[in-house]
């Protein structure tokens, strides 16, 4: 008798499980194959959960050693590695060639790792001794800003996905991101990826649905700290800054050539970073002739 | 009246639970969702029970309860504060002048392991300082050796003393501790029985705290005794309570039980701390018509 393969339902990733959205709604999506994927169209409330979840994840993955977040990083890279194969069938079936997809696969576990390397280098990098005119030791430095809102790049399936979340997380952000809508489904295979990899439940979640339909609660959230469009859509752009300025949300068009090797570095994640600057009282600095 | 405890209904658990998976389902929507939002912040016993509370704490606590959220000024009060009797004087300045009221735990809160003669000292610091409300909890050891009667005695000696100084009883069972259904039933019937003005569930300090099948069924025995005297008794769930969404669907359940009369925090409270932030996040929601963020509320 012949077998019949067993399909996966592709539903989306919020605090660590697999929830279908609670709008009940999906659209569905032409695979080369001729199969036909329905992929979860997520809603208002879908987001609104996930900004709770990811809220309650950031005081204690802001809080892990940065050395920890760089290993949980690292392991994200290892089970991706891993699931190589999977990915280069998934993004064939997206419409990939061989070639681009083991280019975007690859591309994507180094992106890992190198962000992986980042996460106990920024803050050094990026704090500074400050010289007052009093008797203070005063110093700077950066803080990640909280949670993240994040509408991926439409044109690319993982590295557009990877190459946001990676300096996002890097630097203690949580995150909420609205996978594209044209090459859902290896977003949601990241975020098994994702689950076994020791990141903690809450601290990525992934939706797919419309962004047309959700950059206005995307941005119109108070508890969401910072938001990242990677597309240029003039419309889409202009109502997310209108509706950032509610709780002035940072904002970020990040529309860039993910495909290009440097196209990463450490600023993408000291743009997620608020400074933070400490006086703390001391005696007379002068006398031990130390000036800062 | 005389009441044989041994034959307290036993309780179906499995309707029981039924039962409440149904008022989970209940939608309520825009005006509707913002009245109960407001009722179920009036209905707040806001609570302060640690070691490690301060004058400094429960003044600030006070002040919360005033003015839950000073940017939507037309917000009600908490009904109370509940606070260890120590406190009792501090809250009772902290509240002049305003509707809100002074619960405070007693009766060797909140094991109960102690004398009796301890215990009605306790009660009765509270009450000299001030107390509107004393919260009691029963002795579950007593109450699952059978020694029902120990437990009625103990209630109505605190009853009577909280009644000569006009404050209202609340008795908590600690429903984690006393475990089954049938057992919640039986102590609800000894309280009400004894002169509870209220039943509450739990004290918060262990893990299991109200829950809706408990509830429902304290809600119950509120029910029989109202048809039998005519007298009303009020209900508490405390401990677990901290979403809007939580709140909303035990009103549900309350106004279905025991109807509107119920739906007055003479008759019924939420012992909670971390449900008033929830409950103005969803109001402020309401109002502005996006979601917001506890960023902007007091954090207790």
């Amino acid at each position: 008798m012949e077998r019949i393969e067993v399909l996966k339902t592709y539903k989306i990733f919020i605090g660590g499980q697999f929830p279908r959205t609670e709008s009940g709604r999906y659209y569905p999506l032409k695979l080369k194959n001729n199969m036909t994927v329905n992929v979860s169209l997520s809603s208002r409330k879908d987001f609104r959960n996930a900004v709770v979840i990811a809220r309650g994840a950031f005081s204690g993955w802001s809080a892990r050693a940065a050395f920890n977040r760089g290993q949980i990083l690292y392991r994200i890279a290892e089970m991706l590695e891993g699931r190589k194969e999977q990915f280069l069938e998934e993004l064939k079936q997206l419409g990939y060639t061989a070639v681009n997809a083991k280019k975007e696969i690859e591309l994507s576990i180094d992106r890992i790792v190198y962000y992986a390397g980042w996460c106990d280098k920024y803050q050094q990098l990026n704090s500074s001794v400050n010289p007052v005119a009093s008797s203070h030791f005063n110093f700077s430095v950066p803080e990640p800003m909280g949670v993240v809102a994040i509408m991926a790049d439409e044109s690319s399936a993982l590295l557009g996905l990877v190459s946001v979340i990676a300096p996002c997380i890097a630097g203690g952000n949580t995150c909420i991101v609205l996978a594209s809508e044209s090459k859902p489904t290896c977003s949601i295979t990241f975020a098994e990826v994702i689950a076994t990899s020791d990141v903690p439940a809450g601290v990525i979640n992934i939706l797919t649905g419309n962004r047309k339909e959700l950059h206005a609660h995307f941005s119109s959230h108070m508890d969401v700290n910072v938001i990242i469009t990677c597309n240029s859509e003039k419309d889409v752009n202009k109502t997310v800054g209108e509706n950032a300025s509610l709780n002035v949300k940072r904002v970020f068009v990040w529309n860039k050539n993910w495909n290009i090797e440097s196209e990463q570095g450490p600023h993408y994640i000291t743009d997620l970073q608020e400074i933070k600057t400490t006086w703390h009282p001391i005696e007379n600095i002068g006398i031990s002739g130390i000036k800062y | 009246m005389s009441y044989d405890f041994r034959n307290t209904p036993t309780i179906d658990q499995v309707g029981i639970e039924e039962r409440v998976a149904r008022f989970n389902t209940r939608s309520i929507k825009k005006g509707t969702k913002v009245q109960a939002l407001k009722l179920a912040l009036n209905m707040i016993d806001l609570t302060t029970l640690e070691g490690k509370d301060t004058e400094g704490k429960v003044k600030q606590m006070c002040y919360k309860a005033i003015h839950p959220h000073l940017a939507l000024p037309d917000l009600p009060s908490t009904a109370a504060v509940c606070v260890y009797p120590t406190m009792v004087k501090t809250a009772k300045d902290a509240l002049k002048g305003s509707s809100v009221k002074v619960a405070a735990v007693s009766t060797a809160f909140p094991s109960g392991n102690s004398t009796m003669q301890i215990k009605l000292l306790d009660t009765k610091f509270a009450l000299d300082n001030g107390a509107d409300e004393i919260d009691m909890v029963i002795s579950r050891g007593e109450f699952l050796k059978g020694n029902y009667n120990f437990v009625f005695d103990e209630i109505a000696a605190i009853k009577e003393l909280t009644h000569k100084y006009n404050a209202r009883l609340k008795v908590i069972f600690e429903t984690g501790e006393i475990s089954t259904l049938d057992n919640v039933r039986k102590a609800s019937d000894i309280a009400i029985y004894a002169g509870a003005d209220f039943i509450k569930t739990s004290t918060g300090k262990i893990g299991v705290a109200a829950t809706m099948p408990v509830t429902l069924v304290m809600l119950d025995a509120i029910k029989d005794y109202y048809f039998k005297t005519g007298i009303m008794v009020g209900m508490k769930p405390a401990g677990g309570i901290s979403t809007a969404k939580g709140a909303l669907q035990y009103l549900v359940m309350l106004h279905e039980t025991l109807g509107n009369a119920w739906l007055d925090n003479k008759w019924f409270r939420f012992g909670a701390s971390s449900l008033a932030n929830d409950l103005i996040l969803q109001l402020e929601k309401e109002a502005r018509g996006v979601y917001f963020s506890k960023d902007y509320i007091s954090v207790d």
